[in-house]
């Protein structure tokens, strides 16, 4: 246990605003685009327009030739041909992981595929001379509906793996001792008579992760380590996975992280441009640079969610849910991301959700198609998982003639239950669904909401409302290493923190997790405050440098504070031992009459004592010290999770629907998240906004088109609808706080907690406003389109849906092809 | 997002564009607030040798009283059109869609001549201009000329402007006293219209007595739902009648259809809309 006597809580629960704010607003950041090391060559990556094909000649003498370039690049130039980039996760032993190339060799496999580089003295330059590079192709049948590609017989994605089934991976209940047999839950309740089975489809459209600053990366290759800049969430990872890419020893790598503009997950990869700059600028001997379009990111950068749901609940009809069946296809694209397959697996855990389902089976299929690859996107399985569990109940919730907010209740862990073992074998620790609950249907006014609904349902009312509900939990703070392990998981889930004394006083933390936004400089400060009893001002958080910070497993997965941010807290609790140690030798004291408190160590009984700045000059200055002890404070410390971390909430969205023309316009929405102990409640806050923003704009907006031959339609951000302020209400949040006890800090995840929770309360809502017409599923996004065609089908007037040309000029700039640079507009 | 080579030039009158175009030829581009063409450009949509800005001409930019007509300089931007008193007062329609013009940032630079001449069917500006009878006033070397908004919107992003010409100056007759109002359906905020309906009414009396409508993106161009307006006059401003007339909106229209919208919803919307506009506009 700790070593803090008396901690000090000054700090945490104080909402700071964002010590970094002031340097990212005032146009003082680093992102890694500003950084250019004196001799920079530029490249630029030609892109196949097509999906599917054979390359049959490049042509490059036309660019070779142009102004200011120093060369043109394929795969065998670089003498890349053989190599891949890294997957992670074989989730099964047998998962197929068709080598994934920097540049495509012979075959391109999806459209925005790389086929060749350009180098250039300027952007600009590199940028005209791939326009002159002539590649032809002799087109292949894509691959594009995941399901059909799955079906025996399918044109193959990669014909020598024999199949586009990637990988099956399952879990049963029965099988894994944690529950009951779902085929005996099913087969039982189609033979009972007072038992009900419900089966839904749902879709998971393909999202776009579409973070704020474009990827880019800088390799200079000059000094005795290769440094590589990169606009990525993992530095660390990023370094070890260049040396299992390329060869280069990792000693001689330095990877920096410096200002990340967001990632949301869409910067956890490793990609091709990465390694790509690696190669050249070996081979040229120069610092090269690449930084991405806005267009290139959303074609080429990976995407995220894809996956067909289909879910088979079964319940008694006193509303006792008895089993739950998940049987899910997921979107890989063409090849596998670093942790692509594994994301539809990390929702396996959490389809049951925080419900007590007595017998529980998911297989997925991992599917490969001549698309983009997906990869983790802000809740990685999770926001699946919820959507199909939350949505499934409030079907439930109709069939049997039930509110939906009373079944849910009925079949939660009750909070006297904690801590609870589920279906899946998790033990959730902490939780209380029932206070966060009780929060939310007050703020929201459910009752008031729901008479307003009889009364709009009662006049016929054009307008009508729905009451969308979601009660979520989700699974964070990746991860304990051993589960990781028995996940086949490629690393652990540990991270690293150092904390430096310095001579003044003043104090270094360092941490492996390195943050993008998210806040991490301000909420460590707090905690190292408390922990140290110095001023707030008087820490420094250093990150996203491999020389700085060597050791880490970087930011994903709501880990940042309850893993790393408890790496930190481990090497404070050092740093204060070492510091009573210093303090009884200085004092002549015994080191147990040592009293810790607000960064003074006195002696019991009496006022003698020395300040933990006094202690780290005296360490520095090394004039009298223990003989047993070094003369440093400084410490380090890895933190391995025992567990996840479980927050929860209650989501609730009014949601009004125009009957005559299907808009959906959401009006108010409430949610009270339990988050555990806020260390800042401000960073909270902006942690669920965001996250309610984009979950929101699965349910309402966001989805990535693809047209018959494989090309993205909607590749600028024209037409990949993404809301702004101007779309989203003022949400109103509430905390209902249980401190997690897996942690020495009581807290949870918060990141993805909005994302999670938000889709499906929104969806919910939109089908309870139209349930009375007949209306029981509108796929995402809800547009105003679909949720008019699913009006008028449910009401009998069949609607003849005119054929959908996505490349008509009648939506503005959204006519633009951004894979047709040839197009023409006037 | 690199645009591909050009010249630049910035004149300081309309001959001197006039001139720059001619030498320009046909690979000259005009560049008015740039929020259409500057996307093009960035995405290699288009690769002119030259853009002509025509940003440094101060007669194309206000908007000011002449005889009968409100004459408003092509380069006015959308924020100065909307917030300007001679067009609240006699051309309200033109202010009322020209606020729902994507965001403050595009209205403070695009323009509406720009938005014009660019003549996108889903851009909000060519249905008001259709339906209150605008007039353009279009120079070329040959000196200027004046035509009507039914001849100017000629196709997908085509319009009686010429080679070797620019649009000047767009005219509105006075609509004193008439109400108005711009019914908008787009999927976000900022986003284009799927569709939209342009109102125009003189009510006297509660009857109505003139009635002007115009469609965006319910076709190749701006459409004017004539039928409509025919249904209207003589009618009382109430919503059965209104929503009768409203029926006959999408007469000779031809709608397409993307990813947002299939023609029979936007034809649907175009009902709904036209209905909605009215009233709005009738108060």
């Amino acid at each position: 246990m700790t070593t803090t006597a008396d901690p000090t809580t000054h700090e945490i629960g104080n909402a700071r605003t964002r010590k970094e704010d002031a340097r990212l607003i005032t146009g003082r950041t680093r992102y890694t685009d500003s950084i250019t090391p004196s001799g920079t060559l530029y490249l630029a990556v030609v892109r196949s327009p097509l999906a599917h094909a054979t390359i049959t000649n490049i042509n490059a003498e036309a660019a070779r030739s142009a102004p200011g370039v120093f060369g043109v690049y394929t795969a065998a130039d670089l003498g890349a041909e053989g190599i891949g980039l890294p997957c992670a996760w074989p989730v099964t032993p047998d998962q197929k992981a068709p080598q994934r190339p920097l540049l495509a060799v012979n075959t391109v496999h999806f459209a925005g595929e790389g086929v060749a580089v350009v180098v250039a003295r300027t952007a600009a330059e590199a940028k005209d001379a791939a326009d002159l590079v002539e590649v032809d192709y002799d087109p292949l049948d894509p691959v594009l509906d995941m399901e059909a590609a799955a079906a025996d017989g399918a044109n193959l994605v990669h014909p020598d793996l024999g199949t586009n089934v990637s990988a099956t991976w399952v879990f049963d209940s029965a099988e894994a001792g944690t529950g009951n047999s779902v085929a005996d839950a099913i087969a039982a309740a189609e033979a009972d008579p007072d038992q009900i089975v419900v089966r839904r489809r749902f879709r998971q459209q393909r999202l776009i992760p579409a973070f704020m600053e474009p990827r880019s990366v800088v390799v200079d290759p000059t000094g005795e380590q290769i440094t590589m800049w990169s606009s990525t969430q993992v530095p660390h990872i990023l370094r070890t996975m260049t040396t299992v890419t390329t060869g280069i020893p990792e000693s001689k790598l330095r990877v920096i992280a410096p200002d990340v503009g967001g990632g949301f997950g869409g910067k956890i990869g490793v990609v091709p441009e990465e390694m790509l700059c690696v190669l050249v600028a070996q081979k040229l001997g120069k610092p090269v640079k690449w930084t991405e379009t806005r267009s290139e990111s959303l074609l080429a950068a990976h995407h995220g969610r894809d996956q067909i749901q289909d879910i088979t609940i079964t319940a008694k009809k006193d509303g006792t849910v008895t089993g739950l069946d998940v049987s899910l296809l997921a979107d890989m694209g063409a090849y596998l991301g670093l942790v692509g397959p594994g994301v539809p697996i990390l929702g396996a855990f959490m389809f049951n959700s925080i419900y007590k389902i007595p017998a529980y089976r998911f297989t997925c299929r991992n599917v490969f198609t001549t698309k983009t690859i997906t990869d983790a996107y802000r809740g990685a399985g999770r926001p699946e998982a919820t959507f199909a569990i939350e949505r499934i109940m409030d079907e439930l919730a109709n069939e049997l003639g039930r509110d939906p907010l009373e079944l849910r209740e009925q079949n939660w862990i009750s909070h006297e239950e904690f801590p609870f073992t589920t279906v899946c074998g998790l033990t959730y620790d902490t939780g209380n669904y029932e206070a966060a609950t009780a929060k939310a249907t007050e703020l929201f006014d459910y009752a008031g909401l729901r008479r307003e609904q009889e009364e709009r349902r009662r006049n016929n009312d054009p307008v009508q409302l729905g009451i969308g509900i979601s009660t979520f939990t989700e699974m964070c703070g990746l991860a304990p290493s051993r589960v990781l392990g028995s996940l086949s998981y490629g690393a652990g889930g540990w991270e690293a923190a150092s904390i430096r004394m310095l001579a003044t006083g003043k104090v270094e933390v360092i941490t492996g997790a390195s943050g993008h936004g998210q806040g991490h400089e301000t909420a460590f400060s707090q905690i190292v405050a408390d922990q140290l009893g110095v001023p707030f001002e008087d820490v420094e958080v250093l990150h996203g440098d491999t020389q700085i910070s060597p050791k880490g497993l970087d930011t994903y997965g709501s880990r940042s504070l309850v893993v790393g941010g408890i790496a930190i807290v481990k090497a404070a609790e050092k740093v204060v031992a070492k510091a009573k140690k210093l303090a009884a030798h200085l004092l002549e004291a015994n080191e147990d009459d040592i009293e810790f408190s607000n960064g003074f160590f006195s002696v019991k009984g009496t006022d003698k004592g020395k300040a933990i700045q006094e202690l780290a000059f005296a360490a520095f200055m090394a004039h009298d010290y223990p003989e047993d002890m070094e003369p440093s404070l400084d410490s380090d410390a890895v933190f391995d999770p025992e567990n996840f971390s479980f927050p929860h909430g209650t989501h609730l969205a009014a949601i009004e629907v125009d009957t005559e023309t299907g808009r959906v316009k959401l009006r108010h929405y409430v949610c009270v998240d339990d988050v555990g102990t806020v260390v800042n409640p401000l960073i909270v806050e902006g942690q669920v906004h965001g996250g309610l923003a984009q979950g929101i704009a699965q349910a309402l907006f966001e989805e990535a088109n693809y047209d018959e031959s494989g090309t993205l339609v909607n590749g600028t951000f024209v037409d990949y609808t993404l809301p702004s302020a101007a779309d989203l209400p003022s949400f109103t949040t509430g905390v209902s706080s249980n401190p997690a006890t897996s942690n020495p800090l009581g807290v949870k995840g918060v990141g993805e907690a909005g994302t999670i929770a938000s889709t499906p309360a929104i969806v919910n809502g939109v089908i309870d406003a139209l349930r009375h017409l007949g209306v029981n599923e509108v796929e995402m996004p809800t547009t105003p389109q679909r949720v008019w065609r699913a009006i008028q089908e449910a009401q009998g007037r069949s609607t003849q849906e005119t054929p959908v040309d996505t490349h008509s000029p009648g939506a503005g700039l959204g006519s633009i092809d951004p894979n047709n640079p040839q197009g023409e507009v006037q | 997002m690199i645009p591909a080579k050009f010249d630049y030039v910035r004149p300081s009158s309309v001959e001197d564009a006039v001139e720059a175009l001619r030498q320009g030829g046909e690979d000259a581009k005009i560049l008015a607030g740039g929020q259409s063409l500057l996307p093009v450009l960035r995405l290699r949509l288009a690769a002119p040798s030259v853009i002509i800005d025509l940003g440094g001409i101060p007669e194309l930019r206000g908007v000011r009283e002449d005889g009968d007509r409100i004459a408003i300089g092509a380069m006015t931007p959308h924020h100065d059109v909307m917030r300007d008193d001679l067009v609240k007062q006699h051309v309200a329609l033109l202010g009322q869609a020209t606020e729902t013009v994507a965001d403050p940032q595009v209205r403070h630079r695009g323009t509406l001549g720009g938005a014009l001449a660019h003549a996108d069917p889903a851009g909000d500006l060519g249905a008001p201009a259709l339906a209150l009878d605008a007039e353009f006033v279009i120079a070329g070397s040959s000196g200027r000329r004046t035509v009507s908004a039914a001849e100017f919107f000629v196709d997908y992003f085509t319009t009686a402007i010429g080679e070797g010409e620019i649009l000047t100056e767009i005219r509105f007759p006075r609509y004193t006293g008439w109400k108005s109002h711009y019914e908008k359906f787009n999927r976000t905020a900022q986003a284009w219209s799927m569709v939209a309906v342009a109102a125009a009414l003189k009510v006297d009396g509660g009857t109505i007595s003139e009635a002007r409508v115009g469609l965006t993106n319910m076709g190749t161009t701006p459409i004017r739902a004539t039928g409509v307006e025919q249904a209207l006059v003589g009618q009382p401003a109430t919503a059965d009648a209104v929503r009768a007339a409203a029926e006959r909106a999408t007469e000779g229209t031809a709608a397409p259809s993307d990813a947002d919208a299939a023609a029979d919803y936007r034809e649907h919307l175009a009902r709904v809309l036209t209905g909605r506009a009215v009233l709005a506009a009738a108060g």
